[in-house]
């Protein structure tokens, strides 16, 4: 990406962190493309954070190392940042700025669309309701994806996080065959053998020729972590919105991302919120994940998976507490069943699904998928407050009813979320799981479901 | 004398323009070539500080910013129900249609349809006196709301010169003339009114009438009054969302403001989606025909949400004056806030606790001061109310941050979310014995009145068994529930039954989502009537295994999603066979 035109400044008054201050700027305008061009010639890009009184303070996504005050030229485009877009780029691999990375050559842009973004108009948008099966029978049982959400994955650093996204990317694609599907997926700040892994996953599935890769690694500029979702999610509007396509985003690692951006802020010497993350933090998460939807009228959906990794696994650190609070759901892993060697390690009392409701019931699923749910957390939360009990008076002090709790404990975690990484349950299947997990309880303890669906499918052991 | 600047600063929703001398605080401004709209938040010498509306991209120092000489307003008029708005009342259908899906900029649109004709009747004659507030005539707005034309507040009075016949007309059309020493004034079927400014009205009173919104937890343990406020805080994924939709979908009110403040798209494409299949539970309507929908998304742009707030207030005041109900629902206040913090950080101002502005406090409390049952100004004589239900979404779920300790001084009625009950799916996960009611004992007339007398007594014993298991809780945790003697088992299963009977409250099922303070009141009663039944037989000789083998408790418990409101004598029968499973066990024990 160079630019063509421009206006060209070589006053550079300061240099600090990411950021570029230019003087003498006349025609600069609010958020802006820059080039900056270094005094052996190298390229890079930025853009205009603030602007007046003569100044433009730049930021640079490659990092500002060996820029000087003289010598450095910084050309102002007239343009805010565009990523090419056409069908072409399915099967691409490109770089954390949107240029290719896989030795091929630019591919021929159908269309230049801002990166930014647009915000939806929420009267145009379109009810997600379409259920997404991904095989996994925690997913579809109790934490239903739909088409249009943005459902993260809380996680912490070493736990199956990628697994469970791959596994989820490779078996959405297969069941939605006969629909146009489309990944995206955007690693940022990842380490290699990660975005390997994905690369790879994608590659055996035969998904990968319907994939797009936008790869920032750990070794990569930090300030370009902040264009990479974005690059991304335009891709994905474009093959949604214009293509017609079932988009599947996986953004990762969302923290790397809050972290460049509180680098920025820092930089700029504003005021911090929580833990240093700017107060703008919740502001700025929005318009990545609100970039998920379906438009009235148009075929397509993006459907967004952010996954992010909680420092120290706190889940009311700043990042996954904004993130929460936007996007519809999360699936939370807990460190607990990951070390009991349980795949995928859900911690199904913390996750939630906002959209399941509507994905699910008579017509869409099953009649009774959402009370058979809420009878399965009522029962795994009833049985954890029983294996507390226990430890402290022993099973012997455990009535006979607490006992069936401690076995619905048990069943629930080894024979319905346990999973194998290539086992790619059918509903049917995931909800007899359940109702034979639930069965294990008398009846009279099944009372978040309706009497005419316990005689359907109640089978006591 | 209008101010015409040019623009020297630009750094995100906040604008500088110099040349602005003449400018006035509050003012709205047009911003840039593309005009789009600001507001000006400081005067520094001829420097205007702007907020700005609309997304800044592309915007660059030396473009024009032209005053409009008026403070940011809503229009008021017939045409309001049914819309939704963004922040500064520009309708989403209209801006979808001059820029699409996605919101464009620039765009400008007027609030209500100018065109369309509404049926008038009017109510006064020519020679009346006139004041502010009275009403000159009425127009149907939808089926459900009889829209009354006001005379504008800030009206001088006069005699009424000419008034329109019955007929059809369209709001521009001069419907009315006052005459007052000699100048004549004319009166359209609409007024704009500043958003910042309160409405004024005659007189204000205690509110004493619960505002009844069909959930148990609320209506039976904490209610909120018509004319009250309230404040619902919870960490995401507690429901404070669903449970703002459920109080939106079913209060007993005439007219419901709901305010989409920095929250997901998705959320409001529910509302607009779902309720004009919904039917008000007291007409039978469709509940879009008494809604007003304002959204400011969370990537919508930041400054528009913090006017969403009072454009949402000053719409439910407006309808408020007509002698309505009115119920607004603000989701979320802690946008609102962030919005206030970014603004003022932008502007340089020294930042009070977490980065938020000093003033978070005061303008919190002219929000909630804007709630109120009141005598409305002018004739005929009219009460009406506006309820405000603020949620707000503490960071990490911690109630001592900023807006949460500051929200909790100027409410009565708190819902406080626990994300403990909520990982159980009790829902909604209003904690017991954290939330609290200030309108308790004011509105426990209106339940002896309309339902029964026993009421208060009945929920406060169902209450203390709540805070008596609070207590025992403790002890189980260290030894076991087979530690506690008989009558406190029976407490603990009590209060079992009253989560699960009771508290907990399923939106999605159709029967559950909605109970009419009736059924509120029979559900409450059979419990007690088992708490005191079972007590008895404890004493007769039964024990708790006894107690917990009778069949009725799960009929008991399924009641509210099993015995839909029209079928209440079911319960009773319910009761009937609880009365006879008690006379069986006792029978039994005394036998043997």
């Amino acid at each position: 990406m160079t630019l063509q035109g421009g206006i060209e400044y070589s006053k550079i008054a300061e240099i600090k962190g990411p950021l570029v201050i230019v003087d003498g700027v006349e025609r600069a305008s609010y958020d802006e493309l820059v080039e900056i061009e270094t005094t052996a010639g190298e390229k890079r890009l930025g853009k205009v954070l603030e602007v007046g009184n003569g100044k433009a303070v730049v930021q640079v996504f490659e990092g500002t190392t060996g820029l000087s005050i003289s010598g450095t030229k910084a050309k102002f485009s007239g343009k805010t940042m565009t990523m090419p877009v056409s069908a072409e780029v399915l099967g691409r691999v490109f770089d954390g700025l949107g240029r290719p990375n896989d030795g091929l050559p630019e591919p021929i842009a159908s269309k230049f669309l801002d990166i930014n973004g647009e915000p939806m108009n929420p009267e145009q948008r379109e009810y997600p309701r379409d259920f997404i099966q991904t095989g996994v029978s925690v997913i579809d049982g109790m934490l239903t994806l739909v088409r249009g959400q943005k459902l993260p994955i809380f996680s912490g650093s070493g736990m199956s996080h990628n697994i469970l996204a791959a596994q989820i990317a490779r078996q959405a694609a297969v069941i939605g065959s006969g629909e146009e599907f489309a990944v995206v997926f955007a690693a940022i700040g990842v380490q290699f053998s990660e975005a390997q892994y994905f690369k790879r996953s994608l590659e055996e599935s035969g998904a990968l020729k319907r994939s797009v890769l936008f790869l920032n690694l750990a070794d990569d500029p930090a300030i370009e972590r902040i264009i990479t979702p974005r690059v991304a999610l335009t891709v994905a509007e474009y093959l949604a919105y214009d293509l017609g396509m079932h988009v599947l985003v996986i953004l990762t690692d969302m923290t790397n991302y809050a972290e460049a951006l509180r680098e920025i802020s820092a930089a700029r010497e504003e005021v911090p919120g929580r833990k240093g993350y700017p107060g703008y933090l919740y502001t700025d998460l929005s318009t990545i994940y609100e970039r998920a939807g379906r438009l009235l009228g148009r075929k397509g959906s993006v459907t967004q998976m952010p996954i992010l990794s909680m420092p120290a696994d706190d889940i009311t650190h700043p990042i996954p507490d904004l993130t929460g609070y936007i996007t519809e759901g999360q699936i939370v892993l807990g460190r607990d069943l990951f070390r009991k060697g349980i795949y995928p390690p859900v911690n199904v009392l913390m996750s939630l699904s906002r959209i399941m409701k509507d994905g699910v019931g008579e017509g869409r699923t099953r009649g009774d998928h959402m009370e058979i749910a809420n009878q399965m957390y009522d029962g795994y939360s009833r049985a954890q407050e029983v294996r507390a009990l226990s430890e402290i008076v022993g099973k012997a002090g455990l009535t006979g009813v607490d006992i069936k709790y401690m076995d619905v404990g048990d069943a629930f975690e080894k024979n319905f979320l346990s999973q194998g990484v290539d086992e790619n349950r059918s509903l049917e299947e995931t909800l007899a799981l359940e109702w034979k997990t639930a069965s294990i309880l008398p009846k009279g303890e099944l009372n978040k479901v309706k009497d005419k669906f316990i005689d359907q499918y109640y089978k006591a052991n | 004398m209008v101010a015409k600047g040019k623009i020297v600063w630009v750094s995100g929703p906040a604008v500088k323009a110099d040349g602005m001398s003449d400018a006035k605080m509050y003012e709205t401004v047009s911003v840039g070539s593309l005009n789009l709209i600001g507001e000006v938040i400081r005067l520094t010498g001829d420097v205007a500080f702007i907020q700005v509306y609309e997304s800044t991209s592309g915007l660059r120092p030396g473009e024009p910013v032209i005053g409009t000489g008026s403070p940011l307003s809503v229009l008021l008029g017939p045409g309001i129900i049914g819309q939704i708005y963004d922040g500064i009342q520009r309708p989403l259908k209209e801006l979808s249609k001059k820029s699409g899906s996605f919101i464009g900029r620039g765009v400008t649109t007027t609030p209500v349809d100018m065109t369309k004709k509404y049926k008038f009747t009017p109510t006064v004659k020519v020679g009346d006196d006139v004041q502010a507030g009275n009403i000159l005539g009425t127009v149907e707005e939808t089926q459900l709301i009889k829209h009354s034309i006001l005379v504008p507040p800030d009206h001088h009075g006069g005699k009424i010169a000419s008034i329109a016949s019955d007929g059809q007309y369209d709001i521009e059309t001069e419907i009315a003339t006052t005459e007052k020493a000699g100048t004549k004034t004319q009166l359209k079927m609409y007024h704009r009114w500043p958003v910042r400014k309160p409405r004024p009205y005659k007189q204000r009173f205690d509110p004493t009438v619960p505002l009844i919104t069909g959930q148990r937890v609320i209506d039976t343990f904490f209610p909120i009054a018509k004319g009250g406020t309230g404040s619902i805080p919870g960490a995401f994924g507690t429901g404070k969302t669903v449970t703002l939709h459920q109080i939106a979908k079913w209060a007993d009110s005439q007219v419901v403001v709901y305010i989409g403040c920095g929250e997901r798209g998705n959320e409001m494409t529910e509302v607009l989606v779902e309720f004009p299949h919904l039917k008000d539970p007291h007409t039978g309507r469709p509940l879009m025909e008494r809604t007003v929908l304002v959204a400011n998304t969370s990537n919508m742009p930041v400054a528009a949400r913090e006017a969403s707030i009072y454009t949402g207030v000053t719409i439910a005041e407006y309808y408020r004056d007509m002698g309505n109900h009115v119920v607004l629902v603000a989701d979320s206040t802690s946008r609102w806030a962030e919005a206030l913090r970014e603004m003022s950080g932008r502007l340089e101002e020294m930042p009070a606790e977490e980065g938020y502005p000093s003033y978070l406090a005061s303008r919190l409390a002219e929000f909630y001061e804007r709630a109120g049952r009141v005598r409305a100004l002018g004739s005929p004589e009219r009460e009406g109310s506006v309820t405000l239900v603020g949620a707000v979404s503490p960071s990490g779920g911690d109630f001592t941050e900023p807006v949460t300790t500051h929200t909790i001084r100027f409410i009565k009625t708190f819902w406080a979310l626990d994300a403990r009950l909520a990982y159980s799916r009790h829902y909604p996960s209003i904690n017991w014995m954290n939330s609290y009611s200030g309108y308790l004992s004011d509105i426990a007339k209106w339940w002896s009145a309309n339902i029964s007398d026993e009421w208060l007594p009945l929920r406060n014993e169902a209450y203390s068994v709540l805070q008596r298991e609070d207590t025992l809780k403790e002890i189980v945790r260290l030894l076991g529930p087979e530690a506690l003697p008989e009558e406190e088992k029976l407490i603990l299963e009590v209060a079992r039954m009253i989560k699960i009977g009771i508290l907990q409250q399923n939106s999605f099922d159709n029967v559950d989502t909605y109970c009419s303070p009736k059924k509120q009141f029979k559900l409450l009663k059979l419990l007690v009537n088992f708490y005191r039944n079972a007590q008895r037989a404890l004493k007769e000789g039964a024990t708790i295994t006894d107690i917990r083998a009778m069949s009725v408790i799960s009929s008991m418990l399924k009641a509210r999603m099993e015995i839909p409101d029209d079928q209440l004598d079911k319960l009773d029968q319910v009761e009937a066979l609880m009365n006879e499973q008690f006379k069986n066990i006792v029978g039994v024990k005394v036998t043997t």
